[in-house]
């Protein structure tokens, strides 16, 4: 593909930093950041595909990423037969009655137009007496589920199906959660998407940190299932052993080599397969109507382009895009734990991810997933040895170079915020430009 | 009798001190957000941070103040230490203008490239916050606590529910009319507030009868980096200072603005109002209020809430989202500055 000598050289250089951490640090923190680096990647071509492409500001991806990882618990976990029992039936009447409630609301929306402001009352009446009803049938279901086991369940499960399967799941989760968004907010001022999506990736995260029966909430579900070998059972088929006595390191770091290049084959499997779609979709007449729609939003939907329903549909696309790495992250990590969402970690770092890989251009996108993952990382035994090297001739318990190494740490967001004012400033095209066609 | 009173007082405990409160400091940092809104035309993310750092520099001095040991009275120490929080606040805005903000007034560039730039803005605030304080929990009250115990309340009316006021919600209610009196008298009497009026108006036409752009934007910062302090340690003096806190507030405050109407200060106030009393009313449990109301027999025993107050900031959403579908304008549109 469209790839020169410049570009080829900038993966080279990135591939350099990864062999280096490999023989500095060790071949193990090398691959879990390469994994990170790729799901990073992915959740960049989810946000470029919104932004390079038709210039739609999300900041809400925290929230579609933890829909992700919603998704990857909800499929793999086993379900727990008690929960179901004691509420399964309660949970599944609330549901059906919140859909009804939403359909009557919307009927009765449409068919009062007549009304004048007694249509705002008469909706907000029926909403309400369908809210408390669902109230009514699902608060006693949830509280029997929560009461299930508390130590090791307390929440109604999963579908016990292969974790894999959860990648598309997650998917088709953010991309519901997005059409819900975008039809609200698309087609009106550019920033209301801005804000609605940075209020509904708040309320993902609260939903899930509170909905103890569906999540266990800040309890965590630990132990998902994985779609690689664990490194246990490596170390004990004999072919494995076999293999691993050719290696001159012992069979512990084989066998947790071998786990994470598994993963890494996986994700790598996924990273080109979006980044395939995405090239292709760039390169085809809908990927030309997104730019001139981004460029000149009045002359496209003068030619005859719906305009509002073009930024629903890529928005839900981008959006769908960020679950799956969602999910995949979620698989990598083995547990869900809704706390360790972060707007700063899974939105703006996502965003500084795309701006200085280059928006518009996919390998743009993954090429600033891997840098800025890689450094993300990375800046903070760089951050503790710069912070120790300069204040190296203090005396060991003066009162600011302890604070200074303290706050070493704080250093990357600070460092994070700079490089993308920077990037924006003097290199606005990112290290990888768009083409222009 | 006494009972309607009793409900009454419950309710006026815990939604309507509290949602005064918290309402005059939603009012304050829409009104910065609408601010920046009307004359710099973007929806600054930076806002929360700005009123974060902006605290910052407060209990900083007031730091200063305590260990130098000068005191307020009754009053919370911070009051004195605000002139110097804003000063340094104002400062921070003006060099971020003149050296992130300038170049993309000058280059005229799209609203949305604005946002991600306050996004950056945010990011080195948020670093620079977490670096000079740290991510942890301050607290900076100090003075009387309460104004009117629960206790004292009881005794004087003979109810058997207390009424507490805390200074810092007297305060801050006292404060928040005070700054937005002043906020109005600027704008509607000053020839300055009048020029920057104009300037959110029509720009060219302003530009045009010699209003100088930089002047006024100079001022619009000026004005936001002290509604964000002000708004920002009133929040901190009331609850807690939390660095990160003021990022999850930053909803709440952009909800306000847009229901208000943005770029409209009116709007702003009222919009702060709206979002405070609803975020309490729907997740304020009614069981109390409601024993004392209906015979005994017909008590209930849930707790009549219609929503957890895990989910308070769903509710500033859920109001943001209804009025985006009914009135994209807002409830003050049609009027800026």
């Amino acid at each position: 593909m469209s790839l020169s000598v410049r570009n080829l050289s900038m993966f080279a250089l990135m591939a350099l930093l990864f062999v280096t951490v490999g023989f500095v640090q060790s071949w193990d923190v090398s691959l879990a950041l390469l994994n990170m680096c790729i799901i990073s990647a992915i959740m960049a071509l989810g946000v470029n595909i919104q932004w390079g492409y038709a210039g739609l500001f999300n900041v809400g991806t925290m929230g579609f990423a933890a829909l992700g990882g919603l998704a990857a618990m909800l499929v793999s976990v086993p379900p727990v037969a008690g929960a179901w029992q004691a509420g399964g039936v309660g949970i599944f009447g609330g549901l059906v009655a919140a859909l009804l409630t939403v359909a009557a609301g919307v009927a009765i929306w449409r068919r009062t137009a007549r009304l004048g402001r007694r249509r705002y009352w008469l909706t907000g009446l029926v909403v309400l007496v369908g809210y408390i009803i669902m109230r009514a049938i699902i608060d006693p279901a949830v509280e029997a589920i929560e009461a299930v086991d508390v130590t090791t369940a307390g929440f109604l499960g999963g579908l016990g199906l292969p974790i894999v399967f959860s990648w598309l799941v997650g998917g088709i989760f953010a991309a519901g959660a997005a059409w819900v968004v975008g039809k609200i907010s698309l087609g009106l001022r550019s920033d209301y998407l801005a804000i609605a999506t940075l209020g509904i990736s708040e309320i993902i995260i609260y939903f899930l940190k509170f909905e103890e029966w569906l999540t266990r909430g800040v309890k965590n579900v630990t132990g998902l299932p994985r779609p690689v070998p664990y490194e246990i059972e490596l170390k004990q088929s004999p072919a494995f052993q076999s293999w691993a006595s050719g290696f001159d390191t012992n069979i512990e770091t084989v066998a947790s080599l071998t786990v994470k290049l598994c993963y890494a084959g996986l994700f790598s499997v996924v990273l080109l397969v979006v980044l395939y779609l995405s090239e292709v979709a760039l390169r085809s007449p809908w990927g030309r109507m997104m730019r001139a729609i981004r460029d000149n939003e009045t002359a496209a939907a003068a030619m005859g382009k719906n305009v509002t329903s073009r930024h629903l549909q890529v928005f839900i696309l981008g959006s769908a895009v960020v679950g799956i790495a969602g999910a995949m992250l979620t698989t990598l990590d083995g547990q869900f734990n809704p706390p360790t969402y972060q707007p700063l970690r899974f939105t703006f770092l996502i965003w500084v991810m795309v701006i200085i890989g280059g928006s518009g251009n996919n390998w743009g996108a993954v090429l600033g997933g891997f840098i800025i993952w890689f450094f993300w990382i990375e800046a903070e035994p760089i951050g503790l040895w710069l912070m120790g090297a300069l204040t190296s001739g203090m005396a060991p318990d003066h009162w600011l170079r302890l604070h200074l190494i303290e706050s070493a740490a704080h250093m990357r967001l600070l460092t994070m915020g700079l490089v993308l004012l920077l990037v924006l400033r003097f290199a606005p095209r990112g290290l990888i430009p768009e083409i222009k066609r | 009798m006494s009972d309607v009173l009793n409900a009454l007082v419950i309710l006026a405990n815990f939604v309507v001190v509290p949602g005064l409160a918290y309402g005059s400091q939603l009012a304050l940092g829409a009104l910065g957000v609408t601010l920046v809104y009307a004359v710099l035309r973007f929806s600054n993310f930076a806002h929360g941070e700005t009123m974060a750092i902006g605290t910052m520099f407060v209990i900083l001095a007031t730091w200063g103040l305590q260990s130098a040991g000068i005191g307020f009275g009754p009053l919370p120490t911070a009051l004195l230490a605000l002139p110097v929080g804003i000063f340094a606040a104002i400062i921070l805005c003006l060099v971020t203008d003149r050296l992130v903000y300038r170049y993309y007034r000058r280059q005229k560039a799209s609203g949305v490239i604005y946002l991600i730039v306050s996004v950056g803005v945010m990011f080195v605030y948020n670093g620079l916050i977490r670096f000079v304080i740290g991510p942890r929990d301050q607290i900076f009250t100090d003075g009387q606590r309460f104004i009117i115990k629960a206790r004292e309340f009881k005794k004087m009316t003979g109810l058997n529910e207390g009424l507490a006021i805390k200074t810092t919600q007297a305060v801050t209610v006292v404060t928040a009319v005070v700054t937005v009196a002043a906020v109005f008298w600027f704008l509607n009497r000053t020839r300055t507030g009048k020029s920057m009026r104009a300037f959110s108006d029509n720009e060219d036409l302003a530009l045009l009868s010699g209003i100088n752009p930089d002047r006024v934007v100079m001022i619009a910062w000026i004005m936001t980096a002290a509604l964000a302090t002000i708004a920002g340690t009133l929040y901190g003096l009331d609850k807690s200072f939390k660095p990160f806190v003021y990022l999850q507030l930053l909803l709440p405050i952009f909800a306000a603005a847009i229901v208000g109407g943005v770029g409209n200060p009116i709007g702003a106030i009222a919009g702060g109002f709206v979002i405070a009393f609803s975020e309490l009313f729907v997740t304020f449990a009614y069981k109390r209020v409601v024993t004392y109301l209906v015979p005994d027999s017909m008590a209930p025993d849930t707790l009549v809430q219609f929503l957890s107050t895990d989910y308070k900031f769903a509710v500033s959403f859920v109001i943001l989202v209804i009025v985006l579908l009914v009135k994209p304008t807002g409830i003050f549109s049609g009027k800026s500055l």
